[in-house]
């Protein structure tokens, strides 16, 4: 394979890594894989994500069929795997609509090349994560119960219920992440109906891009919706990500009824967001010859965005450790105490040493600049945010008020099942997007390299 | 009858100093142009009316936000009270996670519904793309879309396109 537009590292301007990118260019270099052949890779890949994706529907029948007990929890430890991985995969999700919606408003033109797929990693990760909870009702048949609708019951949803509060945080994040990803996507759905050469693609890119021409009408109303969304997708997120630690923090658990817990959990999960954006990039730069588009500046700035995060983290930790000596109660002391030296120590110090020791390797240019180390250190840290979800759950639950109900999580090979099997089905709707949408704005790409004088 | 010419460039500077020059005189009308990415200079130079997706937002925000307040207060007050742990009824700080949610989403549909209102999508086929090489208007080309009132003022249009860079005229016959 060969890239249409041809990376040059010498090249001066910051965004895009080659002397000249003209209009045409920058259109075949996104559009020509999604016409060609896909490849051994692309195929091997979707070969690979098969089995899990076969595995997760085995998981989620076998759940559905026997109920929650085939997994570790139980009387004590009433949250297990599945609520760690709506956490975990919600703030994947956070991070795409964030991204792009605060870099768009704060006119970071970079935005361009990673936008796009960052949104979509939002949607899949978001579709996961909405699955979760559903899941970890046991009575999944009744889930519809949380909407408020007319019913012979005379009844009405518990409003002050802090499911009630997710199951509306999911939904409208859900459609609105689709339909700001939506509307920046219509351009390029034309520019690919104007290009596909089947007729099957013609009409299905046609219809999807409901007939768009870029007038000047059109443009200033795709763009006036999308800096509003955008405006509003910032708070949107933010909001979403606190309901999310509300679960935690509207309880009377030690460890969880902290008002640090909603910006403690919106910073985690940009976090892991970013991380999984620079695997994705990785990725997808290698895979499509998209070197000259997502530069190694792009990953330079993303690694300081990685390293911040990994101070605020670093130090939300340390505020919830110093809380709990400082307020004073026997409960919350003896539960930082449990999390250094209990039962899930190795896990926690592998939390720590992934989010918060590892990360600061990236404060050396030759480490952000080493796209093997990046890679190494994001999968490092969506491991470590995996393990911190989990732990908030298991080492509160573990160590409550009462001694006499101390117990520790039985990880079970269904549990196994809700950790990695939802990874092989995100990789599965990821290939697909890559193969079927331009996974890098074009009409974005377009701007910039007007902007920059390079076309 | 005359019908508007459909001129196509090859870079937006040309198509904006093309745009300008007409703006210049009163004899041509300058009706849209269609580029492949924005470009903010042409909003100057074509009126395209008020943009009113924001105002759309707004209510639609506001008023489902309202609705959703006022669902949760109705249920939780009037028609299906329940003493949760001592507290009042009208929880209203926490009643306003739910509107503010769904307000959100609410003004962003409206937003989308008034975008494709404002304009006129979805409109699959139009006349224009059975012109030659409209297609790359979403590639790489800069088309720019206009008048003349009469046969003479067309002619000098197309002149007038042809001299300041257009690789092609197009007349465009369509209602």
């Amino acid at each position: 394979m060969t890239a249409v537009l041809e990376p040059d590292e010498a090249a001066t301007a910051p965004w895009i890594s080659a002397y000249r990118a003209s209009d045409v260019e920058i259109t075949q270099a996104v559009t020509t894989p999604l016409f060609r052949n896909p490849g051994k890779v692309w195929w091997l890949a979707l070969l690979l994500s098969a089995p899990f994706m076969a595995w997760f529907v085995a998981a989620l029948g076998w759940v559905f069929y026997r109920a929650i007990g085939v997994w570790g929890v139980n009387s004590t430890i009433v949250w297990g795997v599945a609520i760690a991985d709506y956490v975990w995969w919600i703030g994947i999700g956070n991070a795409g609509t964030l991204i792009s919606a605060m870099l768009l408003l704060t006119r970071q033109r970079w935005r361009a090349s990673i936008n796009r797929f960052a949104e979509a990693m939002t949607l899949f990760a978001v579709a996961i994560a909405g699955l979760m909870p559903i899941v970890h009702l046991g009575r999944p048949i009744y889930a519809y119960w949380l909407a408020p609708y007319p019913n012979t019951m005379s009844l009405w949803p518990q409003w002050r219920s802090a499911l009630v509060w997710d199951f509306w945080a999911i939904i409208s994040y859900l459609l609105f992440s689709l339909l700001f990803w939506y509307v920046s996507l219509i351009p390029d759905l034309a520019t690919m109906r104007d290009r596909t050469k089947s007729r099957t693609g013609q009409l299905l890119y046609g219809a999807f891009a409901l007939g768009w021409c870029g007038s000047v009408r059109q443009w200033r109303a795709m763009k006036i919706l999308h800096t509003t969304m955008a405006a509003l997708g910032v708070p949107l997120v933010c909001s979403v990500h606190s309901i999310v630690g509300l679960d935690f923090a509207a309880s009377l658990m030690p460890g969880w009824q902290e008002s640090i817990f909603p910006p403690y959990f919106v910073v985690g999960a940009m976090y892991s967001g970013f991380a999984m954006v620079v695997v994705l990039a990785l990725a997808i730069r290698w895979g499509f010859d998209l070197q000259a588009i997502i530069t190694r500046e792009h990953l330079d700035v993303i690694a300081r965005v990685l390293l911040m995060s990994s101070i605020v983290m670093g130090y939300s930790y340390a505020s919830e450790w110093f809380m709990g000596w400082y307020g004073g109660a026997r409960s919350d002391r003896s539960l930082v105490a449990f999390e250094f030296a209990g039962t899930y120590a190795p896990l926690f110090w592998a939390l720590l040493g992934c989010n918060v020791v590892l990360p600061q390797a990236l404060w050396f240019p030759r480490v952000r600049g080493s796209l093997v180390a990046l890679f190494a250190i994001s999968v490092a840290i969506n491991v470590g945010m995996w393990l911190e979800r989990i732990l908030i759950v298991w080492n509160t639950l573990s160590h409550g008020y009462m001694p006499s109900l101390w117990r520790a999580f039985h990880f079970t090979i269904w549990d196994l099942a809700f950790v990695i099997a939802p990874l092989g089905f995100f990789a599965f709707l990821f290939l697909m997007f890559v193969r079927l949408i331009s996974a890098v704005s074009m009409f974005d790409m377009r701007e910039l390299a007007h902007r920059e004088d390079m076309a | 009858m005359t019908w508007p010419l459909l001129a196509e460039f090859q870079d937006p500077a040309t198509l904006i100093a093309a745009a300008r020059r007409l703006k210049g005189s009163p004899r041509f009308t300058v009706l849209d142009a269609f580029t492949p990415f924005p470009v903010d200079e042409l909003h100057e130079l074509i009126d395209v009316g008020p943009p009113r997706i924001r105002v759309a937002m707004f209510l639609a925000g506001f008023s489902t936000a309202a609705f959703a307040f006022g669902l949760q207060w109705y249920s939780a007050v009037i028609d299906y009270p329940i003493n949760s742990g001592g507290r009042p009824l009208n929880s209203w700080p926490v009643f306003l996670l739910v509107p503010f949610e769904v307000g959100i989403f609410a003004a962003a549909l409206a937003g989308f519904i008034a975008l494709l209102w404002t304009t006129g999508l979805p409109q699959l086929h139009q006349p224009l793309f059975d012109v030659p090489s409209f297609e790359r208007s979403t590639q790489d080309h800069y088309f720019l879309l206009a008048k003349g009132e009469n046969e003479e003022r067309t002619h000098a249009l197309r002149q007038l396109l042809r001299t300041a860079g257009a690789l092609r005229v197009t007349e465009v016959r369509a209602p």
